[in-house]
């Protein structure tokens, strides 16, 4: 008989220690080599997606799944998983009952997705060219070199999918277009700058599934005449560089790629460049001048990438999870693409649901799920069951959506007639402890610090946004603020360069719209209601609901808290530094926030 | 590591000569030296023909990228918005404390830089914090005395 042993090796489980389980389990294995009627094989996989329980082990045929599993546990999970045929329920993930599920499929987590881009990612190994085409890898691209440009493309533009990586423009009206010039060299690249934070989707297909990615691209360059291709990552995805290097370099020695693609008259070069680190390198014309290495700075797009790109030659430039739905569509047609999302918004999307949720990591579900679906049924609720606040969509270009609006189906169009947007698919939920005005406060400081400073709505705009933002958030707050907030934003949206200006405002805009009173109780109140703003909040202990057990105290970073074993403790406001960490610790929610309006006035006075 | 003309010549011309090269070469230099000396950058224009300024631009336009060398354990803290939300900005108050010195700073001893960074991809595990790629999750400011203290005493690599 033979068994197989799946561990995850994405970057969250690794992070986990993962690496150091594969190690352990081997050792196990081979300790256990005696016994002949189970031969083990031991595969480390991409991301399983649910990186909050890592790392991952996943026991295969019998389908059984283990979470948080340390080194330690190696010898009993050989023993009595692989050798034998016994549950070792506290490894197991406890259902909201509280119930032990044995699969991926009995699980909460995993029972509402839909896997289409994900599906191989973690069932694979990522480093191993045998395993992507033992489950049909590359016979999309086989098809494509038999079908004809203008089918290939007619099949992708049948799907309706559109660019994942945000923007969402038709992919196969971009390579219609891109086809159509008759100017060579053309290139192709594909946009892996996964810049948005609290985003990792793009970095767990490039890590988890190399092949289907560059089967995309390879689809992506036949189709439009292009002879060399592009990978742009970001720099700070080392092993999502490691394994498309790895994988390309596989592909050529297979014949799949190089100097004919399968054998064919087509001929492709592939190279990896690695991103600098720039926020503004997502940016289509950034990106292609950091791929030429110059300064990532955007251009005016009066001429579309797609005629005078790279080198000014016709190039083509998709975001990974596009790409790796294309072999999908190529093999089984884009009319069955597009039977699963909604009319504007075929195929799935996958989403990075992080944030004050219950359970965190990665989903993918058909266009058109709503969001509370997604916080609710997949994520599980809100962390300790507090009310749920707003949940920020689509990164530093988005918009924070609240709670009235859960039941939008989410697909391209929704969430942009909000003011939101999908992004790429980064998904912040957020609680009653999460301040709305620093949230924006945060967003436009990461959007001052990147915007490359070309043109001057984004450059100053953004500048004098964060001023503002600051005093609101340290008690400085003016009236007239808010409407100055505004007026700055739209301005940005109607004058700056690229999208990065024209979207920045997006964060600052939807929390005035939808959480205008928290801006109006920080100005007029001088009060921030989820506690969060230090200059605005003082921390106290409730005596009726302290027990007494010494948590907080032990986690006060300053000593400011004192108290004997179970009595009332007590804050001292000289020391206290109003980090929160006494609120995130204590069990018994006995830690209250109030203003601290004194204070401020006294530190004006001086 | 130690800058000599020899070593960084031998790292630019294992690149051919195409200023498509440019960002990869710095980025090589700035993994061999923590940061991108002087004279690599005279070297690198040289080679490629184009003026310093531009490469100047670029060194100081990426992020990835430092002039200036970095100490010898590195710390980033991940602000990005999972791990800011779930308490980043009180870690790098923390870190801030316990060694004196602001993101982007070094420690006057060499022995510690502190960074920033907007996301590693651990969203899951917040509020993520790396000491030399060992990673930490759901770090406390409790657990970062600890951490740091280990550090210090020559335990993390």
């Amino acid at each position: 008989m033979k068994k197989q042993i799946l561990i995850c090796c994405g970057t969250g489980c690794r992070a986990n220690g993962s690496m150091k389980v594969a190690e352990a389990l081997n050792q196990a294995v081979k300790s256990h080599n005696g016994n002949a009627k189970v031969i083990a094989d031991i595969k480390t996989t991409g991301c399983h997606g649910f990186c909050e329980n890592g790392p991952i082990v996943k026991i295969l045929p019998d389908n059984l799944v283990y979470y948080k599993v340390k080194p330690e546990d190696s010898d009993e999970i050989v023993e009595k998983s692989v050798l034998g045929e016994e549950e070792i329920g506290r490894l197991m993930y406890k259902d909201d009952s509280g119930r032990p599920v044995r699969s991926q499929e009995e699980n909460p987590f995993y029972a509402h997705q839909y896997k289409m881009v994900l599906r191989d990612v973690g069932e694979i190994d990522p480093e191993n060219i045998g395993d992507y085409l033992e489950r049909g890898g590359y016979e999309a691209l086989r098809k494509a070199v038999s079908m004809s440009q203008d089918e290939i493309i007619d099949e992708v533009e049948k799907s309706g999918i559109r660019g994942r990586g945000g923007a969402g423009f038709p992919a196969g009206r971009k390579w219609r277009t891109a086809k159509r010039y008759d100017n060579f060299p053309k290139y192709v690249a594909c946009n892996g700058d996964e810049g948005d934070p609290g985003a990792f989707m793009d970095c767990s297909i490039l890590e988890g599934n190399p092949h289907s990615v560059i089967e995309g691209l390879a689809i992506a360059a036949i189709a439009v005449g292009a002879k060399e291709g592009f990978f742009y990552i970001r720099d700070e995805y080392d092993l999502a560089v490691k394994r498309i290097k790895k994988a390309i370099q596989d592909a050529e020695e297979r014949g799949i790629i190089g100097a004919s693609v399968m054998g064919s008259e087509y001929s492709l070069k592939l190279s990896v460049v690695r991103g600098g680190g720039a926020f503004v390198c997502g940016e289509s014309t950034a990106l292609m001048a950091s791929i030429e290495g110059r300064v990532g700075e955007p251009r005016a797009k009066y001429i579309r990438s797609v005629q005078r790109g790279l080198w000014n030659q016709p190039t083509v430039l998709n975001n990974v999870e596009t790409l790796a739905n294309i072999p999908k569509i190529i093999l089984e047609g884009g009319e069955k693409f597009a039977m699963t999302g909604t009319k504007g918004s075929t195929g799935t999307k996958v989403f990075s649901l992080v944030g004050k949720v219950k359970r965190t990591g990665l989903v993918e579900v058909p266009m058109g799920t709503t969001l509370r679906h997604l916080i609710y049924d997949i994520g599980g609720g809100i962390i300790g069951n507090r009310p749920f606040k707003a949940v920020q969509t689509g990164g530093p270009s988005g918009g924070c959506i609240p709670e009235s609006m859960l039941d939008l189906e989410v697909d391209f169009d929704s969430l942009a007639s909000y003011g939101a947007m999908m992004g790429s698919g980064g998904m912040i939920v957020m609680d009653d402890r999460s301040c709305m005005v620093e949230v924006a406060r945060y967003y436009t400081n990461f959007l001052c610090e990147e915007s490359c400073g070309k043109c001057t709505p984004c450059r100053e705009g953004l500048r004098r946004m964060l001023e503002i933002l600051t005093d609101i958030c340290e008690g400085r707050g003016r009236e007239g603020d808010i409407e100055l907030l505004e007026r700055l934003g739209h301005t940005m949206q109607e004058a700056s360069l690229c999208s990065l200006g024209k979207t920045a405002a997006n964060p600052v805009l939807t929390t005035i719209q939808y959480f205008w009173e928290e801006y109006e109780a920080h100005i007029r109140e001088k009060r921030c209601p989820a506690g969060v703003c230090k200059n605005l909040t003082c921390f106290e202990i409730e005596a009726e609901k302290c027990t007494g057990c010494g948590m907080c105290a032990r986690g006060c970073p300053v000593d400011a808290i004192s108290g004997g074993k179970k009595e009332v403790h007590i804050i001292d406001a000289s020391k206290c530094i109003a980090c929160g960490s006494c609120r995130e610790t204590c069990k018994f929610d006995a830690v209250r926030t109030g203003a601290r309006q004194n204070v401020i006035e006294g530190r004006q006075a001086v | 590591m130690e800058v000599s003309r020899e070593n960084i010549e031998e790292l630019i011309h294992s690149y051919e000569c195409s200023q498509r090269h440019a960002l990869a070469i710095m980025q090589d230099m700035q993994r061999r030296y923590q940061y991108i000396p002087r004279e690599g950058l005279n070297a690198l224009a040289k080679y490629l023909g184009c003026p310093v300024s531009s490469l100047y631009a670029m060194a100081t336009f990426y992020k990835a990228l430092s002039l200036v060398p970095k100490g010898e354990h590195i710390i980033k803290c991940c602000d990005g918005t999972a791990c800011h939300i779930r308490g980043a900005s009180t870690l790098i108050d923390g870190v801030e404390r316990e060694l004196g010195i602001s993101p982007g700073e070094t420690t006057s001893d060499g022995l510690f830089s502190f960074e920033t960074v907007n996301c590693l991809g651990s969203c899951a595990m917040a509020p993520v914090l790396v000491v030399d790629d060992v990673y930490y999750g759901r770090v406390t400011p409790e657990k970062l005395k600890g951490i740091i203290q280990t550090v210090r005493e020559g335990g993390a690599k």
